[in-house]
């Protein structure tokens, strides 16, 4: 009883919950989909998420060792920016494209604006905006799947010369045709997001906002289910409404902020979609939404609990411009 | 459905650890000697009227309140005065103390009779020689909190804090003092509705106070959500009522309870003032949960008031022989505070010691924060501690301001859920006293 005792201040007892266990999370809410990318294009589907993901952990060891800050490789977060930057990649990109996505991810992005937590935007998504400005041909070689005959030739869905109202759903949602090697499968995606919401690693509400907004305003717009379907299982929608959007770094705090910021993805992504030149909008939109986290923010506070609202300076002062005429 | 967008309050989901739970109370053996502080409630410290070498029972007024925002202080043992001094009280500030040696007769002071009540004045004169104070935890004076007119009693027997079992016991062990006590309040205070607020973690004593309660007008059993801090007063009035302890009230200071109609008592409390209006003996003893990992018996054990928690842990069957005592909590874990050795005293709102080994008091180390907003949707009051954080760091006091800083009650979610394990709440904590104290010199 006499020995030297810890004097901390309250609480005296923490969950079990670690960066590094939401980091994992994620990974395995990730493992359907690296599954899907092999099975659907092939065995260099893996080859291209395992080079990135470890270029991504390279790069952030030796950043933080030239740099001399404390290694953080272990809190996984380098991982899943890396696996997550492979799915985006369509298959059979040159490695040495891979590693340049994983330098800027990591280093550019992460890195150089202050490690995990101070990262403005998606690491992830900006390599992956990177590397399609700078190899938009490369990044845009969709390749045929191994197993689909006849689906949908070499481009998205998304392509013009396709037409959403007769393509087929069930090759959408299986994922076979050409895309991100991530983003095609619909059912790991999903198997992914029902993962990270038992585990309470993400809530709903972004991926079902933005889901749900581009949902509504492509039915409204094509007046057709089929397509208004189509539209939320092509291209990069959802990978990215799970995946990349939900990044703790880059969203809003509050339910009222993440709904805000999921309606105007959403919004963002249909606009481009439908009146942009580019067939894909939701690495665009998702970058957007990244950067007006901060006012998304500001104009999301919650209402604490007895909040009396103060009075309005306005009032204060024409009451005092009252009293000083009479 | 749309409270949800106005603030998530989810609270911390802790866990129970109430191994204690269904052990009946164990009496303590009369200490040699205690040590009784003249501060043991909010207000100003009570002045000793007792000198060296005086005798005095159980129930002898040793100290006088020092103001009407204060409280007397009672001997709880037989015995002879041995020192008056002023001594550090476990949480920093000084004061004066009476140390006794006790005889171990435990004599009743003849003095102690039961006070005759006939209105609200009477019964808030008696509760005030009675001593009592909100013993849940604050140790806010009872009957300056009664003075108010309101139309509902929540009577707190949430016990949301892990480990801590005293309350259970109290509805289990001395109900017919718990429902004495609520029928003197509602009848002299003129409250007509009682809520007695229960965790469902304690069915026994929702079961309990059900059948008891079935014929008593206005008196009705809650059965609340299991989650941290249900048993904070501001939640329980929302919980129970509906209603919200407005932030500042119309004095212009901080909001209360009665701002909205309501009291909120702790069941412990109640039930202490059941027995002084029976017996008159005034709040000299106290049950307290003693558990951890370090202790050989946990247990509850009813100890005199004064009593040195290293009495109480010997009464415990002292430290496990294997296990090396880090950390003495007093009070629950997420709000109880960590004593530096075992010579302080037990207060009237202490109600657990908590004996963790070297290990189990070892806290995670702070990595960076990732900003996943987990403290802002734990925060029970709707706050956001991360920005607030923030805030404190640029010293910005308008941006405290309209984050409504003043609001938080220290409970600890924030600092439970942190994934990078970082001390949100004691940040929020630094926060809300800065800001105070630039409030106090002259802020807007």
């Amino acid at each position: 009883m006499d020995q030297v005792l810890l004097v901390t201040a309250s609480p005296h007892i923490r969950d079990d919950s670690s960066t590094r266990g939401l980091m994992g999370n994620v990974l395995k809410a990730l493992v359907p989909c690296v599954v899907a990318a092999a099975l659907i294009f092939g065995y260099e589907a893996l080859i291209s998420v395992v080079v990135t993901t470890l270029a991504c952990v390279a790069f952030e060891y030796l950043y933080c060792l030239i740099m001399k800050k404390p290694n953080p490789v272990g809190d996984l977060s380098a991982c899943v920016t890396g696996v997550i930057l492979a799915l985006n990649f369509p298959v059979g990109l040159p490695l040495w494209i891979c590693v340049v996505g994983a330098f800027v991810s990591i280093v550019v992005v992460k890195q150089l604006f202050g490690g995990i937590g101070f990262n403005f935007a998606n690491p992830a998504l900006v390599g992956r905006i990177v590397l399609f400005l700078s190899f938009t041909a490369r990044m845009t070689a969709y390749v045929y799947p191994d197993m689909a005959v006849d689906a949908l030739a070499s481009a998205t869905p998304l392509a013009d010369s396709v037409d959403k109202t007769t393509v087929s759903l069930v090759d959408l949602f299986l994922g076979l045709h050409g895309g991100m090697m991530g983003e095609t499968c619909i059912l790991a995606i999903l198997l992914g997001l029902v993962y990270l919401l038992a585990t309470g690693t993400i809530g709903f509400a972004i991926p079902g906002s933005i889901v749900g907004t581009v949902f509504v305003l492509s039915w409204i717009a094509t007046g057709s289910l089929h397509a208004a379907v189509a539209e939320i299982m092509a291209g990069g929608l959802l990978f990215g409404a799970v995946f990349m959007a939900t990044d703790y770094v880059t969203s809003p705090f509050t339910t009222k902020g993440k709904l805000m910021y999921g309606i105007f993805i959403g919004l963002v992504t249909f606009a481009i979609r439908y009146f942009g030149s580019m067939n894909e909008g939701m690495s665009f939109a998702i970058l957007l939404g990244n950067l007006l986290v901060p006012w998304f923010n500001a104009w999301s506070h919650q209402i604490p609990l007895g909040y009396t609202k103060p009075k309005k300076k306005k009032a204060a002062k024409a009451a005092a411009k009252e009293g000083g005429n009479a | 459905m749309f409270k949800i967008l106005k603030r998530s309050a989810k609270g911390a989901r802790v866990p129970h650890e109430k191994s204690t739970a269904d052990m009946p109370t164990v009496r303590m053996p009369v200490p040699k000697n205690v040590v009784i502080p003249m501060s043991m409630h909010i207000g100003a410290p009570a002045e000793p009227v007792v000198k060296k070498g005086d005798q005095v029972f159980v129930g002898t007024l040793i100290g006088k309140a020092g103001g009407f925002v204060s409280a007397n202080i009672h001997s709880s043992v037989s015995g002879t005065v041995v020192d008056v001094a002023p001594m550090r009280m476990v949480n920093g500030p000084v004061c004066q103390a009476v140390a006794i040696q006790c005889d171990g007769n435990q004599t009743v002071d003849p003095a102690c009779v039961p006070p005759t009540v006939t209105d609200k004045d009477s019964l808030l004169a008696a509760i005030q020689a009675c001593g009592l104070v909100g013993v849940g935890g604050a140790g806010f004076p009872t009957h300056v909190k009664l003075m108010a007119k309101v139309d509902t009693l929540l009577i707190n027997a949430a016990e949301c804090e892990p480990y801590l079992t005293t309350d259970a016991r109290e509805m289990l062990e001395c109900s017919d003092t718990i429902l004495s006590g609520i029928q003197a309040v509602m009848k002299y205070c003129e409250i007509p509705n009682c809520i007695i607020g229960i965790e469902r973690n304690k069915p026994a004593c929702i079961d309990l106070m059900c059948s008891l309660t079935r014929d008593m007008k206005g008196v009705s059993v809650k059965p609340l959500p299991m989650r941290y801090p249900q048993g904070a007063e501001k939640t329980l009035v929302e919980t129970c009522t509906g209603r919200e302890v407005p932030q500042i009230g119309p004095s212009g200071k901080a909001g209360l309870p009665a701002d909205c109609g309501c009291i909120v008592m702790n069941v412990t409390s109640v039930s202490t003032l059941g027995k002084y209006l029976k017996t008159g003996i005034p709040l000299v003893s106290k049950r307290v949960t003693v558990d951890g990992d370090a202790i050989a018996k946990p247990q509850n054990i009813e100890v005199p008031i004064g009593t040195l928690y290293r009495d109480v842990i010997e009464a415990c069957g002292g430290i496990k022989p294997d296990v090396e005592l880090g950390k003495i909590i007093f009070g629950g874990p997420m709000m109880g505070g960590a004593s530096p050795s075992a010579d302080f005293p037990v207060l009237k709102q202490n109600n657990g010691l908590l004996l963790f080994s070297r290990k189990a008091a070892q806290l995670p180390a702070a990595q960076p924060c990732i900003r996943c907003g987990r403290c802002i949707s734990a925060c029970p009051m709707g706050l956001e501690p991360v920005v607030i954080v923030e805030n404190h760091n640029k010293k910005d006091t308008a941006a405290l301001k309209s984050l409504c800083v003043d609001l938080c009650v220290a409970c600890g979610s924030c600092t439970y859920v942190c994934p990078a394990k970082r001390p949100v709440s004691q940040a929020v904590t630094q926060a809300k006293a800065w800001y105070l104290s630039e409030m106090r010199k002259g802020g807007k």
